[in-house]
């Protein structure tokens, strides 16, 4: 097993006494800046960047490996005890990580999410350790007729998210598909839907403006008004008992924790689409395959394990593109990557085999960074509770300087800020009649994705829909196969519910 | 504060900072004269992770390590509309001395196709044009293409049905490829996509037929030997690529550079001009910027004041010319 | 309840309106050999905006939804005052942040919030809207290097410059 030596040479490397350090600093940095709102990994990874000078490159990209790592624990931690996800990739743990909050189960929420990242990383390492090459080849054989098909799945899976009303959940997912193609028409190059011709509006609008506006301002708003802002959000303790009972009781969660695992892995390794993707579509999958689906969305641990599982799978799962192939899977890759170029290290195929030891060393510190960032992340939790037992009325208006501050932060425009205020009061004053806003934060995610990989189809195919069935890689009809099962899970609600109807009559 | 001491402070969190905050501050920069007061905005005009963000963040790191400014320079990706957002950021700047930008050839692109925004490039303060990248004719190697012939040949055999991919419409690569369409009398169909580096691996990966990327976008699949290049826009052969011919040699004068420049708000002081000038004179000089423009087939010396700005009015004037060859404006 | 869906379903039908014709600046068809134009995308999600304001509307009329039939009011008194007065001061802290900056505008929104929303004694409403812009400051403004608003240049000058000598 040439694998398993090159294994136990990146651990000797991971576990030199630098690269120890460097990793729980790493994971205890992006812990920090995946908890603030609107800071992700990408910031996180940017910022640190220039910091790769100072320590040799192997022990440079360890550090910003494993703060990647941290900021993807660290991610979950607001999105459970805000409700406001900490960074893009996080948004899905919101949906059931806040309920399970409000009903006092935050340590659980917590436990669980830091045990799914948990296994979520592990699983993705290994497979990343077993399957790079391969992989890696399929990804890059991958091209837009795919990508498309893959986001029509995506928005497949996640067609039961949405709420009773189908006219309103429809009205959701469209506003946010148009919200989401404001900025830059990449096949045009011209500008569209600058509203007001406002210059903010030339980058578009970031898909954290929209989420920290309805999930931060307007869920507070709702907050305030359904509890007369008399509350304490939370009653949680925690001991080391009831981490224990919390780690025992997660048993029953193990097959979502390995779906997600997977389905983020794989996500996570084609190029352009990423964690955020992957996390999502984990939810959108756990909820179909539940047995009791109406529980997600009101605090059931496996909608927090789903997506924590698969953010992290995916997060390893985007390094491999990039390492083998240069192509960043996600933003905060694009970033490290431009970290190895800074030190004269080429990503690409041959990376593999001209600097194993960078390589192997870099995958043992993934497994290092794994087991770090869960104890620092465990050892913190009764910090979070505590910050939960304020009073409302200190955490709801720190919580709004959050939400202004992480608006702000990723572009560094007021103009974002004012955004994220109209979003968040137009979401809460449309809560309240029922409009379901996750469709709408799922659209302005996917959006971006799925329009131009549908237009460049066109373009090659000369404007014909075949080339989404009719399309090949090697043989294997790829696309079709990926549009197959979207339109079956477009279909599954469908029959459940003939079923359903079928049955009291028969 | 230094970088390492930036680090231990988000490690410790949040209530150990103030303890930290009064560590050493060291600073050899150059002492006369002009410095920033506060950190200095340094606006990037693509999006985070594309060649024109490493570069601002590669001579970001190498000003941080050699200290050559006494405050950090941030920065901030403004890659909205072409880079139109970042134009009129500076100009709503104007007379600001802590206001700095990365620019590409969108510089002269964008307020020629949008001349709404109002832009005159020639009031920017010209600080430091840092290189000139490169372009080449890439083909996939499984391909039996070798040569520009077999190029035009393979071409005019598929017809429109030739995928050439490239970044945004507009920009770059389909001006190149208009180039090549009309002077060689081929109907090659531009598909475009977001970045160099996903056009790169679009032809790596067979989901398209050509390409005009920058080495530094299909160095790694080159040296995989799944690409080839047929040949370079540019003057002379490239250092790295020494059997690649330059379409000149071939009978066809296309010469195209990408500008990678540093340019400062409208109206900055003359002393803060001097500073940043300097600053980017010394980060070209430096033996990292040097090494990551051999190995990245980057050309071009540094070029300042009054000769920069001559440069951008005979580029504007090119641009102006393609563009109208093309349609994109009238 | 009532009114208030249907306000809302004829505002967003306007606001559809309004999209599909802002996304018409861009050709809307389908171009031969191309697919759709750039503006078309949009235009048709809009008009399926437009389309489900019908509905919702459609279902109004006939009482179908939960919101057209309560009868409950859409806020009550109560609700409303706290609506108003927290995205109120929101607006305003947003607002004055263009002005005195973050760090301006981050403590008095604190103190009109806890002492005013929340009652809490003076000690408290200090300790909070001291450390926060604190702890904001050297987190954001110096070690992320991220640098947040700071108002007019006057108050960058006379207050930050010294703190940017001392700290970068």
């Amino acid at each position: 097993m040439e694998i398993l030596n090159l294994l136990l040479d990146g651990f000797a490397i991971a576990f030199e006494p630098l690269n120890l350090v460097v990793i729980v600093l790493g994971c205890a940095v992006g812990l920090f800046v995946g908890a603030m709102p609107g800071l992700g990994s990408v910031n996180g990874v940017a910022i640190m960047l220039p910091m790769t000078f100072l320590v040799p490159p192997t022990s440079a990209i360890i550090f910003l490996a494993a703060l990647y790592y941290g900021a993807m624990y660290g991610g979950a931690i607001s999105s459970i005890m805000l409700g406001i996800p900490g960074a893009s990739t996080a948004v899905a743990t919101v949906f059931d990580g806040r309920p399970l909050a409000m009903k006092g189960m935050a340590d659980k929420a917590l436990v669980a999410a830091a045990t799914a990242s948990f296994v979520g990383g592990t699983i993705s390492v290994v497979l990343f350790t077993l399957f790079a090459p391969p992989l890696a080849e399929v990804a890059l054989r991958f091209g837009s007729p795919e990508i498309f098909a893959l986001m029509i799945m995506a928005f497949a899976t996640f067609i039961g998210l949405g709420g009773d009303d189908i006219a309103k959940t429809i009205f959701s997912i469209c506003i946010g598909l148009v919200m989401s193609a404001v900025g830059l028409d990449i096949i045009s190059g011209q500008p569209r839907l600058i509203f007001l011709d406002l210059p903010g509006f030339f980058h578009g609008i970031n898909f954290l403006v929209l989420a920290i506006g309805i999930y931060g301002i307007g869920e507070i708003l709702w907050t305030l008004e359904t509890t007369k802002g008399e509350v304490t959000m939370s009653k949680a303790t925690v001991s080391f008992r009831r981490v224990i009972v919390a780690l025992k009781d997660l048993r029953h969660n193990v097959k979502t924790m390995v779906m997600g695992s997977f389905l983020g892995y794989f996500v996570g390794i084609l190029p352009a689409a990423g964690a955020t993707p992957g996390s999502l579509m984990a939810y959108g999958m756990a909820k179909m395959i539940a047995k009791e689906p109406e529980t997600y969305g009101k605090g059931n641990i496996d909608g927090v394990v789903a997506p924590e599982a698969a953010n992290n799978a995916a997060s390893t799962g985007a390094m491999l593109p990039m390492l083998t192939l240069g192509i960043p899977g996600s933003p905060t890759t694009a970033i490290l990557l431009g970290g190895m170029v800074i030190w004269g290290l080429e990503p690409g195929p041959l990376l593999f085999v001209e600097h194993k030891d960078f390589v192997w060393g870099l995958i043992a510190s993934l497994y290092a960074a794994n087991v770090f960032a869960l104890l620092i992340n465990l050892a913190f939790i009764p910090l979070f509770l505590w910050v939960l037992k304020m009073p409302f009325t200190i955490l709801a208006p720190i919580i709004f300087v959050l939400c202004v501050v992480g608006g702000y932060a990723p572009t560094q425009s007021l103009h974002d800020v004012w955004l994220m205020l109209i979003f968040g009061v137009v979401g809460y004053l449309m809560r309240k009649l029922d409009y379901p806003m996750a469709p709408a934060v799922l659209a302005i995610v996917l959006g971006p994705l799925a329009e131009p990989a549908m237009r460049q189809s066109l373009i090659i195919s000369n404007g014909s829909f075949a080339i989404f069935f009719t399309r090949t890689i090697d043989g294997v009809p790829v696309s079709g196969m990926i549009m197959g099962i979207a339109i079956a899970l477009f279909l599954l609600p469908v029959v459940k519910t003939l079923r359903r109807k079928s049955r009291p009559a028969s | 504060m230094n970088i390492l001491g930036r680090t231990a402070l988000l490690g410790l969190g949040a209530g150990l900072m103030l303890g930290l905050g009064a560590a050493a501050v060291s600073h050899d920069a150059a002492a006369q004269g002009w410095e920033p007061k506060k950190p200095v905005e340094f606006i990037i005009m693509a999006g985070i992770g594309g060649g024109a963000d490493k570069m601002a963040r590669l001579m970001q790191t190498i000003i941080a390590k050699n200290k050559l400014s006494s405050k950090p320079f941030t920065p901030i990706n403004k890659p909205g509309g072409s880079g139109a957002e970042s134009l009129v950021y500076l100009k709503e700047k104007t007379g600001d001395n802590h206001v700095i930008m990365v620019t590409l050839n969108s510089f002269y692109t964008t307020p020629l196709r949008q001349p709404d925004l109002g832009i005159d490039i020639m009031t920017f303060t010209p600080i430091g044009r840092m290189a000139e990248d490169t372009f080449l004719l890439w083909v996939h190697a499984d391909s039996t293409i070798m040569n520009v012939n077999d190029f035009v040949k393979a071409v005019k055999a598929k017809g429109s049905d030739w995928v050439m991919a490239g970044t945004g419409k507009g920009q770059e690569d389909q001006l190149l490829t208009s180039f090549l369409n009309s002077g060689y009398g081929l109907d090659m169909k531009y598909v475009p996509y977001k970045g160099g580096g996903r056009v790169a691996k679009e032809l790596a990966g067979k989901n398209a037929d050509s390409t005009v990327n920058n080495p530094s976008e299909q160095l790694g699949f080159w040296e995989a030997g799944k690409t080839r290049p047929l040949a370079a826009f540019t003057a002379q052969r490239l250092e790295v690529f020494k059997d690649v011919p330059t379409f000149r040699e071939l009978g066809k004068d296309y010469v195209y550079y990408m500008q990678r420049s540093v340019v400062g708000a409208p109206g900055m002081s003359k002393e803060a001009e001097a500073f940043y000038r300097g600053v980017f004179a010394r980060v070209y000089a430096t033996d990292e910027w040097q090494a990551y423009m051999a190995k990245k087939s980057l050309l071009g010396g540094f070029l300042t004041g009054a000769a920069l700005k001559r440069y951008w009015t005979g580029e504007r004037a090119v641009h102006e010319t393609i563009l109208r060859d093309i349609g994109e404006i009238k | 309840m009532r009114p208030a869906e249907l306000i809302m379903a004829v505002v967003m039908a306007f606001f559809s309106l309004y999209l599909m014709w802002k996304s018409a600046e861009l050709p809307i068809g389908w171009i031969p050999q191309e697919g759709p134009g750039g503006g078309a995308f949009p235009f048709w999600l809009a008009a399926g905006m437009l389309a489900s304001c019908g509905v919702v509307i459609a279902r109004w009329f006939m009482r179908a939804s939960d919101a057209s039939r309560s009868e409950e009011p859409y806020m009550d008194g109560p609700s409303f005052r706290m609506f108003l007065l927290s995205a109120g001061s929101l607006t305003v802290m947003i607002g004055l942040i263009h002005i005195i900056g973050v760090y301006g505008a981050v403590p008095l929104f604190l103190i009109f919030y806890m002492r005013y929303m929340g009652r809490h004694s003076w000690i408290t409403t200090g300790a909070v809207a001291g450390i926060t812009p604190v702890v904001t400051f050297l987190f954001f403004d110096i070690a992320l290097n991220i640098t947040l608003p700071k108002g007019l240049s006057v108050i960058e000058e006379q207050i930050f410059y010294p703190l940017y000598d001392i700290l970068l």
